[in-house]
């Protein structure tokens, strides 16, 4: 199966909108409640990421019965230093993110340690992918 | 603890799910920072915050938090009440601070997560 959601850089009305509705068609599926949660925070803080630094992004879910696995590719800025963005701590954030609750630098490294794979390619001025796998069997 | 138990002890007022006053929780975490939040591993936590904006219901929603009490005599916007009422979340606005709402409940039974 296959879906595809929008995300709107900026836009924080509307950040967790596409993982809330991953949430929900992943409890539809029946999929296990302890791989829904590792999968929707981990989505969550992903989408985040792009509407906090990007100015407009897509998430692509592909799911069979041994996967789950999701892209959020953005056009933004991109990340000039991976191995930086991965530190906790490390944040680039904005007042405007922080106010929401975010920006501690903590989003990329909570992906990692909900994630059963995570992978991350960025090019500067032209945006990123994250990648997260979630291993069903 | 039954929500409507912490309703009286923190002197608060449901403003979302009065409903569901036997909802039963044990164990709570405070905190205004929402990256926070998403690290915890445990379900059914009450989540006690000053944070009053779309991202705090958003973030209780992915956690599976069920129950939020804004302290500080913040206010839910419209915004906020629609998800929570769509996501059937528990709301309680209460004038207390942080640290009064999480002491009366500690002091009540309600465990710490960590």
């Amino acid at each position: 199966m296959h879906f595809e959601y929008s995300i709107e850089g900026g836009n924080f009305s509307r950040a967790g909108y596409a993982s809330s509705e991953i949430k929900k068609l992943l409890k539809q599926l029946n999929v296990d409640m302890g791989i829904i949660k590792r999968t929707v925070v981990a989505c969550y803080e992903a989408e985040v990421n792009v509407v906090a630094h990007a100015y407009s992004g897509t998430i692509y879910v592909d799911l069979n019965t041994d996967l789950i696995r999701i892209r959020l590719q953005d056009e933004g800025p991109g990340i000039p230093d991976i191995d930086q963005a991965m530190q906790e701590g490390f944040s680039t954030a904005s007042s405007k993110v922080r106010e929401m609750g975010f920006g501690a630098g903590m989003g990329l490294p909570n992906i990692k340690k909900n994630a059963d794979k995570m992978e991350i390619s960025s090019e500067v001025g032209k945006g990123t992918t994250l990648e997260i796998t979630m291993f069903l069997q | 603890m039954k929500i409507s138990e912490i309703k009286n002890l923190i002197n608060g007022r449901i403003i979302c799910g009065e409903d569901r006053e036997d909802y039963s929780v044990e164990v709570a975490f405070a905190s205004d920072l929402m990256s926070d939040v998403l690290t915890l591993k445990d379900d059914h936590v009450l989540l006690i915050t000053g944070l009053n904006n779309l991202q705090t219901i958003r973030t209780a929603e992915m956690s599976d938090i069920h129950c939020i009490i804004l302290a500080r005599n913040k206010k839910a916007s419209q915004e906020m009440l629609d998800l929570a009422s769509e996501n059937g979340q528990i709301l309680i606005e209460c004038r207390y601070s942080v640290f009064k709402t999480c002491g009366l409940l500690f002091q009540a039974g309600v465990k710490p997560i960590f």
